[in-house]
């Protein structure tokens, strides 16, 4: 049986949004599918060496349960997204969620592949040293050739 | 019900206790029984979908007064 396959384009870096695709991929592999994650604008943050910089903010964002009511212009204020970060990732702990390293390296050891989208790395004067080894480098058409073939395509 | 392997995943939330349990099977060999303990209640279902997905026999599920109590064939 010719395994089952699921292509991802993440183009998200804040926190909250690291998790869909990194989850999907780290389960689709166990479940057995081939996974290919292609990675742009700001999905790019995924496959940097330090994650430290994928954060969530409050700002904007008003699903966001907060402990204290804080109106709009508290929440812009220097160090609340920081705070709230750490908030987050203490929370996350707390309950047993991965953290986005740990899923990406359950990811990496499933070989899941990602691929860095070669135009926004361009654009964002990435060099390949700020990333992860182990990652391709492509565009439109390597995505498209591999999820033209794909059971699942995600935008996320 | 005998088992040649556990796997305590406890305390571990989605979708952790999937991927170790697949891991676990890794060592294993075909017909071994692995018994999964978990107190992540969606991995209930989860369980059930990746038994269908991987082809490995979920022989029992069933909630254990400190959690979830999964035994699994490997294929």
């Amino acid at each position: 049986m010719t395994a089952k396959k699921m292509a991802i384009i993440a183009t998200k870096g804040t926190l909250d949004w690291a998790y869909p695709p990194l989850i999907l991929s780290s389960t689709a592999a166990a479940l057995g599918y081939e996974v290919q994650v292609f990675c742009t604008f700001y999905g790019l943050q995924l496959l940097r060496k330090d994650l430290s910089g994928i954060r969530i903010s409050p700002l904007g964002n008003p699903a966001m349960p907060m402990p204290m009511p804080m109106p709009v212009l508290v929440q812009a204020l220097p160090g609340v997204e920081a705070m709230a970060t750490a908030m987050m990732k203490k929370k996350m702990k707390s309950k047993g969620v991965a953290s986005v390293e740990e899923l990406r390296s359950l990811c990496l050891e499933a070989e899941v592949k990602f691929i860095a989208c070669q135009m926004t790395v361009d654009l964002f004067d990435f060099q390949r040293s700020d990333f992860i080894d182990g990652i391709d480098y492509g565009g439109a058409a390597t995505f498209l050739g591999f999820a033209g073939e794909a059971d699942i395509q995600l935008y996320i | 019900m005998n088992f040649d392997k556990d796997l305590d995943a406890r305390g571990l939330n989605c979708p952790l206790p999937i991927i170790k349990t697949k891991k676990a099977l890794n060592d294993m060999a075909s017909g071994q029984v692995l018994r999964v303990v978990s107190t992540d209640s969606g991995s209930v279902k989860d369980m059930e979908a990746f038994a269908k997905q991987t082809g490995n026999s979920l022989l029992s599920s069933a909630q254990d007064g400190g959690g979830y109590v999964f035994f699994l064939q490997k294929k």
